[in-house]
């Protein structure tokens, strides 16, 4: 599979899915105005992957801000991790957000308690 | 009385204004104003908690115009607009206000009260598996909207939506949205 490697934009996160290593990363901003054109592919790939995943992937989301038609995306990604994990492959999230960033802590939170994946919530401590 | 949409702006006068936009709302417009009231809120070195909500909430805003706002009335003076809005940020004491403003057609006032309404009667917890159960149940719709925007505000900001509607003529209403993001007490 060819990975999918896209560079960070004011409005659009750096992404990197690489189905050799299974460490998959999505950082920066989220805030475009038509997320599902952003998303798709992402979730389409993640389709593919889940064919035939590696017996581990870990997924780090660090988001600096996601607007609200991100997180129905991103939810659409974890749908996808949430189906490899149930395949009994082991899946993890690592999400990321600043010390004082409560706002984002709850986003992830949220998540969790939707999506049957691990998560791990780690705190960046500048 | 001919029809004003900034006499809202001028009623409502606390605080210093930081920026003032009214016109299309389109994706650079929003770019724009992002950067600006970031750059802003950077170099008088707001806290990070605050500016955080600030831009959040701005985002929200300025999509919720983008996604959503029904065409000008066909007497208004600038035709130009397919997204016409109003945009105000300001500087309070304790925090920031945003106000938005765009018409609605009247037939759909009621329904976007009935959605604020709920909102406002909901404590922050109820609040919270609102946004998480729309989050999971509800798909995009056509108009690129997730129908969480106002949700998530409220829930970021932990205040009350203050809104209003002027009458612009039997067909079309203005409709006022303004929110305080301020630090928590």
């Amino acid at each position: 599979m060819e990975p999918i490697i896209i560079e960070g934009t004011p409005k659009t996160p750096t992404v990197k899915f690489d189905s050799t290593e299974g460490v998959f990363e999505i950082k920066g901003r989220s805030i475009p105005e038509n997320s599902v054109e952003f998303y798709k592919p992402l979730v389409d790939w993640l389709d593919s992957y889940k064919e035939s995943p590696l017996t581990k992937t870990v997924v780090n989301i660090r988001l600096e801000y996601f607007n609200t038609s991100s997180s129905k995306c991103i939810l659409d990604v974890f749908k996808k991790l949430e189906a490899i994990h149930k395949a009994k492959n082991e899946v993890e999230v690592n999400w990321y957000y600043e010390e004082d960033d409560e706002d984002m802590l709850e986003a992830g939170e949220d998540y969790e308690s939707i999506i049957r994946v691990p998560f791990k919530m780690i705190e960046i401590v500048e | 009385m001919s029809f004003n949409i900034e006499n809202y702006v001028s009623d409502h006068s606390e605080g210093n204004i930081i920026l003032f936009y009214k016109g299309n709302v389109d994706s650079d417009v929003i770019n724009h104003v992002l950067d600006t009231v970031e750059d802003k809120m950077v170099a008088v070195n707001e806290q990070s908690k605050l500016r955080k909500k600030v831009y959040n909430v701005l985002v929200e805003s300025l999509q919720n115009l983008y996604h959503h706002v029904d065409r000008v009335p066909e007497d208004f003076e600038e035709q130009g607009s397919e997204k016409y809005g109003l945009l105000v940020v300001k500087k309070v004491e304790g925090g920031y206000r945003i106000i938005t403003g765009n018409f609605v057609h009247a037939e759909n006032i009621e329904k976007l009260e009935e959605k604020i309404k709920r909102i406002n009667r909901s404590s922050h917890d109820e609040i919270k598996e609102l946004y998480k159960f729309i989050l999971n149940h509800q798909r995009i719709s056509a108009k690129g909207g997730g129908g969480l925007g106002l949700v998530d505000i409220a829930r970021k900001t932990g205040n009350k939506l203050e809104y209003t509607f002027k009458e612009y003529n039997k067909k079309y209403s203005f409709f006022y949205l303004n929110i305080l993001v301020n630090e928590e007490i």
